[in-house]
């Protein structure tokens, strides 16, 4: 067999190859970063192998739980993975998965986001493990994150639990070289067994699931596969690091780079739930002084249960916020070992440009349309892309996936009650609606809230790398049609129109906004493709120019902030970044004095 | 063995993704070990997009601050932003109109270059022809560009372009 060369691999790539790898038959996701790419290269597995699958982008974290949870119920290795963010969703199936149990190997990855970089909390999964009793296991690299997934069924199938597998964002989005490993096919065909005091147990029966699972933790506490790694033992050192996920990949490194790997014993947890006992034993009798490092909250320090030799998050020594970048370890460890502190480095000055909506993007249209239809109204919004509409002042609020709607009609209940008329404008985007807009819109209904809301239609999961959204459907399945669900809630108006075309955009949400005034809850759906999406052919079109009629008034730059609309300080005008521009026109209706023109197009 | 730690900077859109990737494939194809970390979610809607290349024995993703060999920036407001992360005496090559004062600062106006050869999207290939052909990375151009040909064989067209550009770059020292 001639020498294989590896290949590059995002640790994403490499937890999906894991899975396919070792078998996995049923895979639902629903994308959130860090996790998205997870489940689009399962599914790139899956052909590149031939393997016979059933890989889904489920409609929220808690369908995809449900579904995969199903196929382990019947025997088959199954996944679903989502961010931290989507275990919230996912909660309620998880915890309750945890005392029934699994059958066929259940790996539940929850991507956490220690930063936050592209998150709303810092929250840990491992704590979710904790509250569900799950093991969880700890990846610090690509190459182990594929290891721990083959690992996580092998464990899920021996005590029969579901396991998690918690990369964080540095592991999810690291490259690395991985070599190809032949895939499994278990030759397993689907065999529920019917057995309703498990699987539709009474609270009777739960309390004796529960003490089982108790029973079945302790065990794993001494599962040798997922022992913690003692990675140098430093013979004649009172002092111990414990280290996980990618702080472990950080401490090991600077620790040899700034010449103290041999001042303490180094342990790598890969389960830190539950810690192994036999290894907490070890810490509390071998050493006087332990430091532990792990994302984000003190999991591992908390289980070592000795607070007046342990240092950590708990204890203080370790910021309990934010990421732990490797030059705060490094401190951190010197600190530690008693050696003089290394130099901190000369930060970076703030970062200069912001994120913003992308040039052409039919947010952008929406957000100024609503802004001069409703220019008191209240804006609550949603996550996704047009999140970034706060730059925009269109966006007040965003709490979590949906609760632009819920918000929306809470604000008109607030203010209602208290005799203050108020227009309420609402965005949320077409896979956010499916994910978990449709419930609030139906308690809206019921209760008699008035407000618009406008669903941003550009037929595409957007921010998390264009994943389909159920308006598409599925080669085995049916498109689902927004508006026939929002008539299906009981909504009497439901406009679509284009953004892109302002001034009739703009008419159709004043149009909206009368009818929610006096009647009820009035739904605009607000239809343009993503531009970055490169499912959907775009037609070129020419882009702006602006003429010496320009007053450098900066209206545009202000009130549209299109990236390609740049004030040049020199002329005293706003020039079009020919880079950057899409041609889409919205600027000309939005220019006060009509400056902007485009070639062969609008007049 | 070969040890370089590199950082290459822009924003959204840029295609410092792809470049990376490419150095890292690149890496491979010369049977050494490598680690990248790469920027996504809202951060790559137009706001400032970072990658650590790590080739070598390495463990962890990320460079420190003042350990990076070279730091290549995509926008001019980059290399204020990150030359915190390179050593001492790291090289930086910078897509920019204007010289900057400082020392072992290399730049090229590579958006002009790229309206050019009309090929608005090829900046970053542009950026990266020039930073190779300084001849202080781990590989060649020519070892970077054999690895493109792999990549692309099935978009000719595209090929073309992006070996161009790569050219181009190398071309303007």
């Amino acid at each position: 067999m001639p020498e294989q060369q590896p290949i590059l691999m995002q640790g994403n790539e490499a937890m999906a190859r894991g899975l396919v790898e070792n078998g996995c038959v049923v895979a639902a996701s629903y994308p959130g970063t860090p996790a998205s790419e997870i489940l689009s290269a399962i599914d790139a597995w899956r052909k590149a192998e031939g393997a016979n699958m059933h890989v889904e982008w489920a409609v929220n974290e808690k369908v995809a739980f449900e579904i995969a949870y199903a196929a382990s119920q019947s025997g088959l290795r199954a996944a679903t993975a989502m961010k931290q963010v989507g275990l919230n969703v996912a909660s309620d199936p998880l915890m309750s998965a945890a005392y029934l149990g699994t059958v066929g190997g259940f790996v539940v990855i929850s991507a956490d986001d220690p930063g936050p970089h592209s998150s709303q909390t810092e929250q840990d999964s491992r704590l979710v493990a904790m509250q569900a009793k799950i093991p969880v296991l700890d990846p610090s690299s690509p190459a182990e994150a594929r290891e721990m997934a083959g690992l996580a069924f092998q464990l899920s199938e021996e005590f029969g639990v579901p396991v998690m597998l918690r990369p964080t964002t540095r592991v999810c989005h690291a490259c690395q070289d991985i070599l190809l490993r032949p895939v499994q096919d278990l030759q397993r065909t689907a065999d529920f067994r019917k057995d309703p005091k498990r699987w539709a147990a009474t609270p009777k029966f739960r309390y004796e699931l529960h003490v089982k699972l108790n029973q079945t933790l302790s065990r794993i506490a001494a599962y040798g596969p997922t022992a913690p790694r003692c990675l140098n033992h430093a013979p004649g050192t009172r002092r111990a690091v414990v280290a996980s996920g990618v702080s472990a990949a950080h401490a090991q490194e600077v620790a040899s780079a700034s010449g103290l790997w041999d001042s303490f014993a180094f342990y790598q947890v890969v389960q830190p739930y539950p810690l192994h006992s036999a290894f907490v034993e070890e810490i509390r009798t071998a050493y006087d002084e332990v430091l532990v490092l792990e994302e984000t909250a003190g999991v591992i320090e908390m289980q070592l249960r000795d607070y007046r030799r342990v240092q950590g998050k708990l204890s203080g020594f370790v910021p309990e916020a934010g990421e732990l970048l490797p030059e705060t370890i490094e401190r951190l460890l010197a600190r530690f070992a008693g050696r003089p502190l290394p130099e901190l480095p000369e930060a970076a000055p703030e970062a200069g440009k912001r994120p913003t909506l992308c040039p052409g993007c039919p947010h952008r249209a929406s957000f100024y349309a609503i802004k001069k239809a409703a220019p008191k109204g209240i804006y609550p919004s949603d996550i996704g892309c047009y999140t970034l509409g706060v730059n925009l002042g269109g966006v007040d609020t965003v709490l979590c996936m949906g609760a632009a709607i819920g918000q929306a009609a809470g604000f008109y209940q607030a203010y209602r009650v208290t005799g203050q008329p108020r227009d309420i404008v609402a965005t949320i985007g077409d896979s956010t609606f499916f994910h978990a807009g449709i419930p609030p819109l139906i308690d809206a209904v019921v209760q008699g809230a008035r407000f618009v809301l406008v669903i941003l239609d550009n037929s595409t999961t957007a921010m998390t790398g264009n994943q389909p959204t159920p308006s598409q459907g599925t080669p085995a399945g049916q498109a689902v049609d927004i508006a026939s669900i929002v008539a299906g809630c009981g909504v009497k108006f439901c406009r679509s129109a284009d953004p892109l075309d302002l001034p009739a955009f703009t008419a159709q949400i004043k149009e909206a906004l009368a009818f929610s005034r006096d009647q009820g809850v009035a739904v605009v759906i607000a239809k343009s493709p993503c531009l970055v999406d490169k499912s959907v052919r775009h037609a070129k079109r020419p882009q702006a120019v602006v003429d010496a009629a320009c007053t450098g008034c900066r209206y545009c730059t202000s009130q549209f902030e299109c990236p390609a609309l740049v004030y040049d300080e020199a002329s005293g005008k706003v020039v079009v970044d020919v880079m950057i521009c899409s041609g889409c026109g919205v600027c000309l209706d939005v220019c006060p004095v009509k400056a902007i023109r485009q070639e062969g197009g609008k007049p | 063995m070969i040890s370089q730690q590199l950082i290459i900077s822009g924003v959204g859109g840029q295609g410092i993704l792809f470049i990376t990737r490419l150095l890292a494939e690149t890496a491979i194809a010369k049977e050494l070990p490598v680690l990248t970390s790469e920027t996504h979610g809202m951060a790559q809607r137009g706001g400032i997009v970072i990658s650590h290349l790590k080739v070598g024995a390495f463990s962890s993703p990320l460079v420190r601050p003042g350990q990076a060999d070279g730091l290549i920036a995509l926008k001019p407001g980059n290399v204020k932003l990150h030359n915190s992360f390179l050593k001492p005496d790291g090289w930086i090559t910078a897509n920019a109109v204007e010289p900057f004062p400082r020392a072992g600062v290399v730049t090229i106006d590579a958006d002009t270059l790229a309206l050019q050869l009309g090929n608005p999207q090829a900046v970053n290939l542009i950026v990266l022809g020039r930073a190779l052909s300084m001849g202080r990375f781990f590989c060649t151009k020519d070892e970077l560009a054999n690895v493109l040909r792999r990549k692309l064989h099935d978009k000719p067209a595209v090929l073309e372009g992006a070996l161009a550009a790569l050219a181009a770059g190398a071309g303007a020292a």
